[in-house]
């Protein structure tokens, strides 16, 4: 019996070849290339040079913040969007859906424009930072101004999760829960809530990735004192004008190390919340 | 003639076809019918082109088709969920094979025009040349998917589970639409079904299949009649399967102590024989005859199922005319006696 | 009933919300044009007709039309491999497309530093032959579209996957070649998507900052795009100049929202048509 050569596997649908080589070949010099250079220039540094940026007070107060910030503006953002999201999937009112589009504004506006605005409100003679000055309290070219540039940036990821999901809810299960004799309460943090919770905490690792990350609205707003209210990539920004590439590549390596294990730990919050979502709905 | 000859299909370790050979003559209309999981829409899209065996051969009207490409094979296929064209118009789905072809082998607008009329008439869409597929009822659909294969005036039809998606009542109406149709313009036709009276009824020739392999090829009546594998009475339907002992060319049928002939059974020992409810003949209970109760009762339109328990527990299925149910006055409890019109046992199975 | 909130706190979950929204994303808005119109619409005129404001202009189109189209080339390609066969190391290549997402800018611009600046991979080599790519045009075009690199394949892969492979082999059978089945079956399927996917990476090619900022030298006139000219002028105390120019971004921010909207509004009719049919 003869064999139909097997070498070239049978496809009815042409292009396969031609597609998946542009693909890998314009992700190869585009992305993987660049990225792996990095790491091949911050793999060339002795255990000394690593000591040194990490003992550099700088740096630490630069990651402290970058981390620190971005993580309470994750936080923020976890509660202020699992509030937008149930307004906007519960309640109907006037321009509901002019709201809904506008929640997309941080992904649409560039960063700079951003920054500069939120600086300019609550500069201490803004319309926000004149109202606060009395009390005492200043956001403006502090670390505070630097969490409120990443609650803006990360403002939509938990919006844009939590939404679907909840809309999802079968109102049934609410029905059974106050049947049971559940309040209304009780209903939210036994039933709603742990069914959100995949959801919320995907939106909550994505606001955090990329309150991590941001550079552009932040800087302005946050005044950028050295070991104060530094955020990383300005430290990476400072230290590529010193033509210090070393220092630079280093603190990259790490900050890009970080946003891996952060990513991989999204994809499998995302996949736990579509087998979950999957598994409703069989 | 359609020809496929040893063909056998992996996917994976997965083992779809296994040495598959089958004839289609030309002008008629065969069915694949099967399980899901038999290779019967494997077997349809290799003829297609659509997937390549790993091994054998497709010959296509005497000419090896096997390396062929599926667009220069010249078959229409009619896929599951029809796939037409969503944004295209009925019209321009129907005319979408003639207006992709090349140079002089297309005809002018005027002839696509004139042709894609006739279809939507044959198809019996006239008023419909305008609407998107969405604007479509299902059983509309699939007569546009017809008509775009035919558009190509292909060699073959391929059909695959053409009346799946529809409900009950348009899938009947359909069903004989299509006969008639193959009849009127006298395709040659290869269709997948896992719905045997679907088969039966629409097909010349059936083609059961299991497990990557052929189980039978046959006429419908020759199928129904003289099934040549347990599995192809099980798949069919409507058959009561009961333990028998074979011994010397004889099977003793348990519970109903009676022996019948079971030539080519093959060998001594245990074995099964089928009986269809309609080949039990229920009697008056007398001596010499194996008795049974009556356990259940269904009226069902002009025939009657009754539910028999045989001694040593065993139920029988068999069907009566209303007629004969009046004549026994047969009811939950009577007890009754049997005889056997048509049987068959396999050993071993 | 059992659903809703009493109305008292139902009012206080909007207001809440409302008032959250308004502070984060209206008032921003609102201070960009309070700014920029803050000395009249004479002053604002004329610091959008700055020459430097107009070759910041002029750059920022020539850059996204360079990377955009690239990008929805690659996106078609990625998305037409990647939907239509099955191939092993799928969802690693689903993954890798959608890195630089999770890449800081500032890092994604650093990366083109290390390879085509003077101390970089190619940097004797881009020297020799007098091409300059850092603090220059090549440079920007590179860093933005590294940064818009995922936008159109990511909309077109999951688009393409839940429209299966039938219609195109429907084609195929039918007669048709591999282009001619794409140019009138497949993307005619996907153009709301793929419109979508644009309007995004648009955006992001013409907001971009911390990427390019990183490789375009800020030579006033020459390197500076909309966004990092928004940054100059804004630490010159130019803060008409500066707003001017970030009210542009913001009208295009705006439109792009509303195009996205409405284009959603479309893609979720037809995505419901296509789970019916």
């Amino acid at each position: 019996m003869p064999k139909n050569n097997p070498a070239k596997p049978w496809r009815v649908i042409p292009g396969f070849g031609l597609t998946l080589g542009l693909t890998l070949g314009w992700l190869s010099v585009l992305v993987l290339i660049p990225l792996t250079s990095l790491f091949v220039m911050a793999s060339g540094l002795s255990f000394e040079q690593w000591l040194a940026i990490f003992a550099d007070t700088r740096v630490q107060a630069a990651f402290r913040l970058s981390f620190g910030g971005a993580l309470v503006a994750a936080l923020i953002n976890a509660a202020a969007g699992l509030l937008v999201a149930w307004v906007l999937v519960r309640h109907d009112f006037p321009g509901r859906r002019l709201v809904d589009a506008m929640v997309d504004l941080p992904f649409a506006l560039p960063t700079a424009v951003a920054g500069i605005a939120l600086a300019a409100l609550y500069a201490p003679q803004g319309w926000i930072g004149r109202l606060i000055e009395p009390f005492g309290i200043k956001v403006a070219f502090t670390p505070l101004g630097a969490i409120v540039a990443m609650v803006f940036v990360g403002l939509p990821f938990v919006v844009r999760t939590v939404q679907p999901v909840l809309a999802d809810i079968d109102s049934e299960v609410e029905e059974a829960a106050a049947s049971l004799g559940a309040g209304r309460w009780q209903t939210f943090h036994r039933v709603i809530l742990p069914t959100l919770a995949p959801a919320l905490l995907t939106g909550f690792a994505l606001a955090f990735a990329r309150a991590v990350g941001e550079y552009g609205s932040v800087i302005f707003i946050a005044g950028n004192f050295p070991g104060l209210s530094e955020i990383v990539p300005l430290l990476i920004v400072v230290r590529l004008e010193q033509y210090d590439y070393v220092g630079a590549t280093a603190i990259a390596a790490i900050m890009l190390v970080a946003s891996f294990v952060l990513l991989l730990a999204i994809n499998g919050l995302q996949r736990w919340n579509r087998d979950r979502l999957s598994r409703g709905a069989a | 003639m359609i020809e496929v000859q040893n063909i056998t299909k992996h996917f994976g370790s997965f083992r779809a076809l296994d040495d598959v050979s089958l004839a289609v003559p030309k002008g008629k209309l065969v069915a694949l019918l099967g399980p899901s999981g038999s290779g019967k829409t494997t077997l349809l899209r290799i003829l297609a082109g659509l997937e390549a065996p790993d091994r054998g051969k497709v010959i296509l009207d005497g000419v090896e088709a096997t390396e062929q490409k599926a667009r220069d094979r010249g078959i229409g296929f009619v896929f599951q969920h029809y796939a037409l064209f969503r944004h295209m118009t009925v019209a321009d789905n129907i005319a979408f094979g003639l207006t992709v072809r090349k140079g002089k082998d297309r005809p002018p607008r005027a002839e696509i025009d004139r042709r894609v009329a006739a279809l939507l008439d044959l198809v019996q869409l006239s008023g419909l040349a305008g609407r998107y597929p969405t604007q479509l009822s299902g059983g509309q659909r699939q007569r546009v998917a017809l008509a775009r294969a035919l558009a190509v005036e292909p060699r073959l039809l391929l059909l695959d589970e053409p009346f799946g998606a529809l409900d009950a009542q348009v899938r009947k109406e359909l069903r004989r639409w299509l006969r008639r149709l193959h009849d009127e313009l006298g395709l040659t036709g290869v269709f997948v079904t896992h719905d045997q009276e679907e088969a039966l009824e629409v097909a010349d020739e059936v083609v059961v299949m299991n497990k990557g392999r052929i189980e039978q090829v046959g006429s419908p009546a020759a199928i129904y009649d003289s099934p040549a594998t347990p599995f192809v009475y099980r798949f069919l339907g409507n058959v009561n399967s009961l333990p028998c002992a074979i011994h010397d060319g004889r099977a003793e049928i348990a519970g109903l102590s009676l022996a019948i002939e079971a030539p080519n059974s093959g060998g001594e020992g245990n074995g099964i024989a089928f009986v269809r409810p309609h080949d039990v003949e229920v009697r008056p209970p007398a001596d010499g005859l194996p008795r049974a109760v009556v356990e259940q009762l269904a009226i069902l339109g002009p025939v009657v199922r009754a539910d028999l328990l045989l001694p040593g527990n065993i139920s029988l299925e068999v069907e009566l005319t209303r007629e004969q149910q009046n004549h026994l006055s047969l009811a939950k409890g009577s007890p009754v006696g049997l005889s056997l019109r048509r049987a068959r046992v396999f050993a071993g199975a | 009933m059992r659903r809703d909130e009493s109305p008292l706190i139902r009012w206080l979950l909007i207001a809440l919300a409302l008032g959250f929204l308004g502070l984060f994303l209206v008032l921003p808005l609102a201070a960009v044009l309070a700014q920029a119109l803050g000395k009249g619409t004479d002053a604002y005129f004329a610091a959008l007709t700055q020459p430097d404001a107009w070759a910041s202009i002029r750059l920022t189109l020539l850059v996204a039309a360079i990377a955009v189209p690239v990008n929805i080339g690659f996106g078609l390609a990625a998305s037409w491999a990647i939907a239509k066969f099955d191939f092993r190391g799928k969802s690693l290549l689903i993954s890798l497309i959608d890195l630089p997402f999770s890449v800081s800018p500032v890092i994604s611009g650093l990366v083109f530093v290390l390879l085509f600046g003077l101390q970089g991979w190619f940097g004797e080599t881009l020297r020799d032959h007098n091409i300059r790519v850092l603090f220059a045009v090549p440079g920007i075009v590179l860093a933005t579209m590294f940064v818009t690199f995922p936008f159109v394949a990511r909309e077109l892969i999951p688009l393409m996957e839940e429209q299966g492979r039938e219609e195109e082999e429907a084609a195929i059978v039918l007669g048709a070649g591999g282009f001619k089945t794409f140019l009138t079956v497949t993307l005619p399927n996907v153009k709301w998507g793929l419109l979508h996917g644009v309007l995004l990476c648009n955006a992001r090619a013409m907001g971009e900052f911390g990427a390019v900022s990183v490789v375009s030298g800020h030579i006033r006139g020459l390197t500076n795009t909309m966004p990092l000219h928004v940054e100059i002028l804004y630490n010159e105390y130019d803060f008409v100049g500066a707003f001017a120019v970030a009210s542009l971004l913001a009208l295009l921010a705006l439109l792009t929202l509303v195009a996205k909207s409405a284009l959603e509004w479309r893609l979720r009719d037809e995505i419901a048509a296509l789970r019916q049919s």
